[in-house]
């Protein structure tokens, strides 16, 4: 591969350095790929491709109401994170989702933040994933958000930041996981001696996370996964998760809820008791008894049965209250204020239009900053400063003073690329990641995560759905 | 094992078993056609009516029963459920979801003969690539239940599959065997000998019986020994017998206390075994076979209550 004009101006690139050369975690993966000539490169791509069709990595989407089985795009040019600062990442991250299950617990019960005045009782109130029938519960250990996925983004300073957390049902680990598989299938002599830190423990360490959950305490507790059903967006992970744990994968009408408030499932050799569900259905479908009545997906009595503790609900209903963007905002206030300590992985810087101070700040920075309403069922969007006209600017600007509470503003972020190989050549394509933490009587944090690629030049944006594709992560220990 | 998967394998025994059934359905019925003299041929009215859906093709097509109309009604018309079409694409949806449970190349096969036929069926086919399609299909059903017994454990879900399949194909040979009972009544018997052996030798080659028949009845071809074949036979795997057979030694697989559909399966049995070819004589042959088919969907019902229930 030719990867002599290599370059990614005005942006930090994630394997190469502004004077072109590689970075020491990626030098080996760069003498390598420099060495493949463009059949042995093709013949990769290739393998590559039926690789990952074999392995079923498909995508759903849907199109013309028949879902269409689409191969997602895998780039075959990994990206490499050191594992030095990998660990530190990966600190922050455990430290940020302990803060954060705090921060759910106590705003479902004492609400001590708000009486302390760290954070407005007013944000609560318009948010619209807190739910009331949660209040004056607590799960088992105190956690609610059981698997977290991170979105990260580097910036042009080289920075890992939180872009968002989301602690509702995250998705994405199957890709990861299977990225990796095609990777050793196809490049096995990368594998060799480099360094490169294996994923491969996330299912096993789900289904520890999820069994310790369990209000029986057996050797084996009957953990499922709840999955809407085969025309959801992300069954293929549904299902791949179920296999990989070697547990049910159950829809909402395979499972009833007594008179005792207990879960069954539905098998051919009766009812069989369920301890833990591993859910992948939104809160609002979730009960019918309690939530949307018109859900056809979900169970009648959940609820009952996980408030009476006779069921473990991974994520824990009612634990997306803190993935709202103006959460987001307070994380660093949050840490601090349940820990006392400082953030281990930092925010994107935000402002608080809130705060008279950072008001003032963004009111004057209109023009280069992006202005996001909290609640976003305001209906005037977003302002993309760099790219808005005066008039928008001064319409924010009123917004801004009518409602400041409502808005919170960040810088435009220069976010790093990665060489992606497109058309017969590598080019920068910017890229982010998506890191899961598992939180049960142990905390896990996946080695690396899925690191996300928009294939377009340009492009930011990431989604699978929108033509995304994805690479194979590595953490790369180059200090043995 | 969950009760929707058990029913969605289930289904899909069921309804992969059907689309192979109609297509041998049709391949009899035109070659009774092809055989018999103007007067004498069947013409295609009575695949309507041995398939169940004689309103629903007034609704769709009025009264006149043009080949190739009921042709496209039995193939490839989506609004008819039991259509070809359809059954494929039920037998392809009930084995997605259920999908885990099988080995990989079975729901590639599976998938393949599904977008096989959707190509298929978009043009207008002569009547010849028809048939010789039809036979395909028979040939990939055949693939695909070879790939099952050879790769797949014979566990509980291997159950399912053989108990939707086998009762289907209970059904659909006494459907196939009122072809041929529809339109000549006993009585003409003695007026019709010539074509009287031809058409029961349509029949047998539609369910691939020919040659088994053959070695193992060792006499000419007529109705009362034909019928007894078909129905009574212990080792042909397409007769009514077999069919119950296997059904029973699934049913007694499968887990459970409640054995109302394997004691209903045994009492069908007995009532096929004692059915003489002179009582068959005395009741329309069709009566009996619309009488087995009931008893039959009693079994698919009853399964359904003891392994599938619904909350």
């Amino acid at each position: 591969m030719d990867l002599s004009n290599y370059s990614s101006t005005g942006f930090y690139d994630e394997l190469v350095t502004d004077a072109g050369r590689p970075r020491a975690a990626a030098r080996a993966l760069w003498k390598y790929l420099k060495n493949l000539d463009q059949d042995e490169l093709n013949e990769r791509k290739a393998a590559c491709e039926i690789a990952a069709l074999v392995a079923g990595i498909t995508f759903r989407v849907y199109f013309e109401d028949t879902g269409i089985d689409r191969a997602m795009p895998f780039d075959l040019i990994p990206r490499v994170i050191p594992k030095k600062e990998w660990d530190q990442v990966s600190a922050g991250l455990e430290q940020r989702v302990r803060a954060l299950n705090l921060f759910i617990d106590d705003l479902y019960n004492d609400q001590r933040i708000i009486k302390d005045g760290v954070f407005p009782a007013e944000l609560l109130k318009d948010s619209e994933n807190f739910r009331k029938q949660c209040k004056g519960f607590s799960p088992p250990l105190g956690i609610w958000a059981h698997i977290c996925g991170s979105d990260l983004v580097r910036d042009d300073r080289g920075e890992l930041l939180v872009l968002e957390d989301n602690l509702r049902i995250p998705s994405g680990v199957s890709y990861m996981l299977e990225n990796r598989q095609v990777m050793k299938r196809v490049f096995p002599e990368l594998f060799d001696d480099s360094g490169i830190q294996p994923v491969d423990e996330y299912p096993a360490q789900l289904f520890d996370t999820l069994a310790s959950l369990s209000p029986r305490p057996l050797e084996n507790p009957n953990v499922v996964v709840l999955t809407p059903g085969a025309f959801n967006s992300a069954y293929f992970e549904h299902a791949y998760l179920a296999q990989m744990m070697g547990v049910e994968l159950v829809e909402g009408r395979d499972l009833i809820v007594d008179d005792q408030d207990q879960v069954f499932m539905q098998t051919i050799d009766g009812l069989e008791r369920v301890d833990v569900i591993y859910r992948r259905i939104d809160d609002a479908f979730l009960d019918p008894e309690v939530f949307r009545k018109d859900s056809l997906l979900g169970v009648p009595g959940l609820m009952r049965a996980w408030r009476a503790g006779n069921v473990a609900l991974a994520n824990a209903p009612g634990a997306g209250v803190a993935d709202d963007k103006v959460v987001y905002a307070y994380v660093p206030e949050i840490i601090k204020y349940y820990l006392d300590e400082e953030p281990g992985i930092a925010n994107v810087p935000t402002w608080k239009c809130g705060n008279p101070d950072e008001r003032a700040y963004v009111l004057a920075h209109l023009d280069e900053l992006v202005v996001k309403p909290a609640n976003e069922s305001g209906g005037y969007g977003m302002l993309i400063g760099p790219h808005s006209t005066q008039k928008e600017q001064r319409k924010f600007a009123r917004l801004i003073k009518d409602d400041p509470r409502n808005y919170i503003a960040q810088p435009t972020l220069a976010i790093s690329t990665a060489p992606t190989y497109v058309s017969g050549r590598a080019a920068p394509r910017h890229v982010d990641l998506r890191p899961f933490i598992l939180s049960g009587l142990q905390t896990h944090v996946t080695t690396g995560g899925l690191t996300r690629v928009a294939m377009k030049a340009g492009s930011l944006v990431v989604n699978s759905s929108q033509g995304g594709g994805s690479k194979d992560t590595w953490i790369v220990d180059t200090e043995r | 094992m969950l009760s929707r998967l058990a029913e969605n394998i289930y289904w899909h025994g069921r309804y992969l078993e059907r689309a192979e059934g109609l297509a041998r359905l049709i391949n009899v019925n035109a070659n009774l056609n092809l055989d018999l003299p103007g007067k004498l041929a069947p013409g295609w009215d009575p695949l309507v009516r041995i398939t169940g859906h004689s309103e629903l093709f007034s609704e769709l097509y009025g009264e006149s029963r043009s080949e190739r109309q009921v042709v496209k009604f039995l193939m490839s018309d989506e609004r008819n459920g039991a259509s070809i079409k359809s059954s494929l694409e039920f037998a392809r949806e009930n084995m997605r979801s259920a999908r885990d449970l099988l080995p990989r190349e079975v729901w590639e096969q599976m998938n393949a003969l599904y977008l096989d036929a959707s190509e298929q069926f978009k043009g207008n086919q002569s009547k010849r690539k028809q048939h010789e399609w039809l036979d395909q299909m028979i040939h990939d059903c055949q693939r695909i239940a070879g790939m099952l017994m050879g790769t797949m454990s014979q566990d509980h879900a291997y159950d399912f599959i053989l108990i939707g399949r086998y009762l289907e194909r209970a059904d659909m040979t006494t459907r196939i065997i009122d072809v041929r009972a529809d339109d000549l009544l006993p009585e003409e018997l003695e007026e019709l000998p010539p074509f009287e052996s031809i058409q029961w030798m349509s029949v047998l080659k539609s369910l691939s019986a020919y040659q088994m028949y053959r070695r193992h009845v060792r006499v000419r071809v007529s109705g009362p020994s034909v019928l007894a074949f078909l129905l009574k036979d212990a080792q042909f795997p397409r007769s009514v017998q077999f069919c119950l057979l296997a059904l029973e030694s699934r049913l007694n697989a499968l887990p459970g206390e409640d054995d109302q559909a394997l004691r209903h399966v045994v009492q069908l049995m007995r009532q096929v075994n004692q059915a003489p070819s002179t009582r068959l004589k005395d009741q329309p042959l069709s009566e009996f076979m619309d009488d087995l088919q009931i008893e039959l969907a009693e079994v698919g019902r009853l399964i359904g209550q003891t392994w599938f229930p619904s909350k």
